[in-house]
């Protein structure tokens, strides 16, 4: 691996200076992306500004009903914390869909958000990669892209965020609450990742020397019925072709509201208000659901080893809302997609 | 995030060693590591404790699995100086007083592996389990093992090896 320094933070203060004070560091908590990439030569940060024991490791509820997740609570606590099995399943089931039983143990919340993509060439210094090194061009658009994007592409960059925890915090409207040198902000989860257009190499809007310091749910979780349901090449501790969050608020056989975000498709979670809007009202069958599908489709577009991915997106949409107005939910354990 | 990574970057001065203390199987070591010594190199080249195996060094394999502050975790992907302070269980240390931890005599008597490279981080991966209590069926068990590949292929076994620790576990 790489030469890097290494050093503590005390607390948030102290990590956004640390960081602000170098423009080569970056900030390590779980690793497990991070350590990852700089032994590939990918990331070759000057300095690791450890965040691991900064005190934002608590879930609690709000004053309004929601729930406050600290960056730096584990995926796996998270996944299996009461109040979110209770409350936002949906998010527990994604959490639990993604990764292996260790990674979860060690990534931590905030972390999941800035994984980079799995896209080969990103890794393989080797070739081009606009992301990796912007300006040298992109592999995968003419090159192996089964696993890539098919909304939201440009013309320098098919990458997908590969996170499956995102895909349901998208669909849950959650907020990140982020410090840099000027303060506090919140950034809406919809517009925390990007699409990449001209600039891959920018994977959020999170600003340099921000720290993601908290994940807000609002009190809406959908506990009734939703569905995670995940498409991939193996059973379990795969990234996803595709996946589907789905969740139904539902009056008699009436959708009252919907929410819909699909990974593995784009360069962020991929929802559409309209594509939710456009079920309201409508009764919760096939023919509604097929509906929402091609509408949250329309403008996807295939490269040559990845087009397939398309009519799995809308057959996965079409399950996954049938899954959730059904109120059975995919079993992340029994993987027998009913 | 707007930091590149690819960015012209002047020579760095290479860091001293960083003191790091850890409890290794219940003994207190203390050792003085780069800062990008994984816990995997660090219990292997430094303590010379070979049971944990590397075998993808990626975090795909699940070989280096070993118990830290009892959670299971990829010790390749682990830095050495943040654990400092940490408990670190081995696959060396799962047995007490020279006999063997339930799991490995349950891996003997199921024959839960052929090549034996990948069991060592089966069997910290499957304390780890039991540990978080979530697993009861044997879907369960197999999704919350898929961290751990065995490329002979000793599935069936291994699942057999923890339903058989579990059931005396409970």
């Amino acid at each position: 691996m790489i030469n890097i320094q290494y050093a503590r933070a005390n607390d948030v203060t102290d990590a956004v200076r640390q960081i602000a004070a170098d423009p080569a560091a970056k900030f390590i908590a779980g690793g497990t992306n991070l350590v990852d990439l700089m032994k590939e030569d990918v990331e070759r940060p000057s300095r690791l500004i450890d965040i691991s024991r900064l005190p934002l490791k608590t879930v609690e509820e709000t004053k309004d009903g929601g729930v406050r997740i600290g960056a730096l609570v584990p995926n796996s606590d998270l996944a299996w914390h009461p109040l979110i099995e209770q409350r936002y399943p949906l998010l527990s089931s994604a959490i639990l869909a993604g990764a292996s039983a260790q990674l979860r143990n060690m990534a931590s919340t905030g972390g999941n958000l800035l994984q980079r993509t799995r896209c080969y060439y990103f890794y393989d210094t080797a070739t081009p990669c606009n992301k990796r090194e912007p300006g040298s061009g992109c592999s995968a658009i003419k090159g192996v892209n089964r696993m890539h994007a098919i909304l939201g592409t440009s013309e320098t960059c098919i990458a997908t965020h590969p996170s499956d925890m995102c895909v349901a915090l998208a669909a849950i409207d959650a907020k990140v609450h982020v410090t840099g040198p000027p303060g506090e902000r919140t950034i809406a989860f919809a517009d925390f990742h990007r699409v990449p257009g001209n600039t891959p190499e920018i994977d959020s809007n999170l600003h340099p020397n921000e720290i993601i310091t908290a994940i807000e749910l609002p009190p809406r979780g959908f506990a009734a019925n939703y569905s995670y349901l995940k498409i991939r090449d193996r059973l379990s501790y795969a990234f996803a072709l595709v996946s589907v969050a789905a969740a139904l608020e539902l009056e008699g056989d009436r959708i009252k509201d919907a929410r819909l975000a699909l990974g593995g498709v784009a360069h962020k979670p991929w929802r559409d208000p309209a594509a939710e809007a456009a079920q309201r009202g409508q009764i919760a069958n096939q023919a509604t659901f097929m509906r929402a599908a091609d509408f949250l489709l329309r403008d996807a577009k295939g490269f040559e080893h990845n087009s397939f991915k398309i009519d799995l997106a809308r057959r996965a949409i079409v399950r996954a809302l049938t899954q959730a107005a059904n109120g059975t939910p995919q079993s992340q354990s029994d993987k027998k997609i009913r | 995030m707007a930091r590149t990574s690819t960015a012209t970057q002047p020579p760095i001065a290479a860091p001293d060693k960083i003191p790091v203390a850890l409890i290794v199987n219940g003994v207190k070591t203390q050792l003085n590591v780069a800062p990008w010594t994984t816990l995997l190199d660090a219990l292997r080249d430094h303590l010379h404790l070979t049971g944990t195996k590397k075998g993808c060094d990626h975090g795909q394999c699940g070989a280096c699995t070993v118990l830290v502050d009892g959670r299971r975790v990829n010790s390749c992907l682990t830095l050495a100086v943040m654990k400092d302070g940490a408990q670190v269980t081995t696959i060396e240390g799962l047995g007490k007083d020279g006999a063997l931890h339930p799991l490995q005599q349950a891996f003997i008597d199921h024959d839960a592996f052929q090549c034996g490279y990948c069991t060592p981080g089966q069997i910290c991966s499957a304390a780890g389990l039991i540990a978080e209590g979530k697993a009861k069926s044997a879907d369960e068990i197999r999704e919350l093992m898929s961290g751990n590949i065995c490329r002979c292929a000793a599935y069936p076994n291994i699942v057999a090896a923890i339903q058989q620790t579990m059931a005396h576990h409970d």
